[in-house]
């Protein structure tokens, strides 16, 4: 549910970073607001408990610039990854547009991923959006713990698990290094673009 | 409604540029001009449809509006779980700011910031009189 408003050439969207708890999705908005200041026209909003754990959500309004004449701001919103707030995460993907998807690479983590990435199906069906069309990446997250000797997934794994019947595009990354941040933001934002391009 | 007409248009709702620059009027003549900061009419998924502020609002809106419709929605659940349709009242009241939440219709929210010119009566009733207003404006687009 994209806002264009044809009046003022201005297009709003709302892209969500979905995900199990601590997987990074807090940690992808705070380096892109670490990277893009000036592109930033206000503080990055955040709701979180004393325990420094997403309470609520994350926002952070990014301007892309013109396309066509319009001026694109992109709204980007993270969920509370904790199983306990549903409602919450629920009420965040009102009118969302696109989502990420950050998956824990941590092996720990495998059952957590799975259950969370159906939890994302089942709400984005209660506001009547369907799983397999909205704009959607897989980002797999936490890959620089690889070399740490830390156990983590194989990325062919990780793609059997959550990709293998959505097969949309799944960008490696290291939220708490920077790497592929801004590669998965770019994508989805063309991502999201492509999919307004009847609506302009 | 064409798709090349000056419009807003979202898969759930459309309101074209005449309902919109009537909308905007009725925030400047009815709300700004009577002594509120800012008023914006936005949706619950956090767009700002229209807005009016008078020249000296230096307020992030776009947070604003985001914080808003998650809080109203939050409100709203809260209302349910104690078997309520809605709360009434929707005030935050600072020292010299305050805030003033109305529901227009199952889309669309208002959010009045005011000082300490305008008394939450009046503003009450003016918002009131502003929400019917827009209401009519919607069911004509729609």
């Amino acid at each position: 549910m994209a806002f264009i408003n044809m009046k003022n050439k201005e297009v709003q969207a709302k892209i969500v970073y979905y995900g199990p708890g601590r997987c990074g999705k807090t940690t992808n908005l705070e380096y892109i607001y670490q990277q893009f200041r000036e592109r930033i026209p206000s503080e990055m909003v955040s709701i979180k408990t004393h325990g420094d754990r997403t309470l609520f959500f994350d926002f952070l309004p990014f301007d892309v610039g013109k396309i066509k004449g319009y001026s694109i701001r992109m709204q980007l919103y993270t969920v509370p990854g904790q199983i306990k707030y549903d409602a919450t995460r629920r009420l965040v993907l009102k009118g969302v547009d696109a989502v990420v998807f950050v998956a824990d690479s941590l092996t720990v983590q495998r059952e957590q991923n799975l259950i969370s990435l159906k939890n994302l199906q089942d709400n984005l069906a209660a506001h009547k959006k369907d799983i397999y069309h909205i704009p959607l990446i897989i980002q797999y997250n936490k890959r620089d713990l690889e070399n740490q000797g830390i156990p983590v997934m194989s990325i062919e794994m990780m793609e059997n698990d959550l990709n293998e019947k959505l097969k949309v595009p799944s960008i490696p990354a290291s939220a708490l290094k920077g790497n592929n941040v801004v590669v998965t933001l770019k994508k989805i934002i063309s991502m999201t673009m492509a999919s307004f391009q009847k609506g302009l | 409604m064409s798709p090349h007409d000056k419009s807003i248009s979202l898969m759930e709702y459309a309101l074209g540029q005449d309902q919109l620059d009537k909308i905007e009027k009725i925030l400047l003549s009815e709300l700004v001009a009577s002594g509120v900061h800012c008023v914006l009419l936005i949706d619950f998924a956090g767009n700002i449809i229209a807005k009016g502020d008078n020249a000296n609002s230096r307020i992030d809106v776009y947070s604003l509006a985001a914080l808003s419709a998650a809080n109203f929605g939050a409100v709203e659940a809260m209302a349910k779980i104690v078997g309520q349709e809605e709360f009434a009242l929707l005030f935050h009241k600072g020292e010299t700011e305050s805030l003033y939440f109305s529901k227009v219709n199952e889309e669309l929210l208002i959010i009045t910031v005011f000082g300490k010119k305008i008394s939450l009566g009046l503003l009450r009733m003016k918002v009131a009189d502003v929400v019917d207003k827009i209401r009519r404006i919607w069911k004509t687009g729609s």
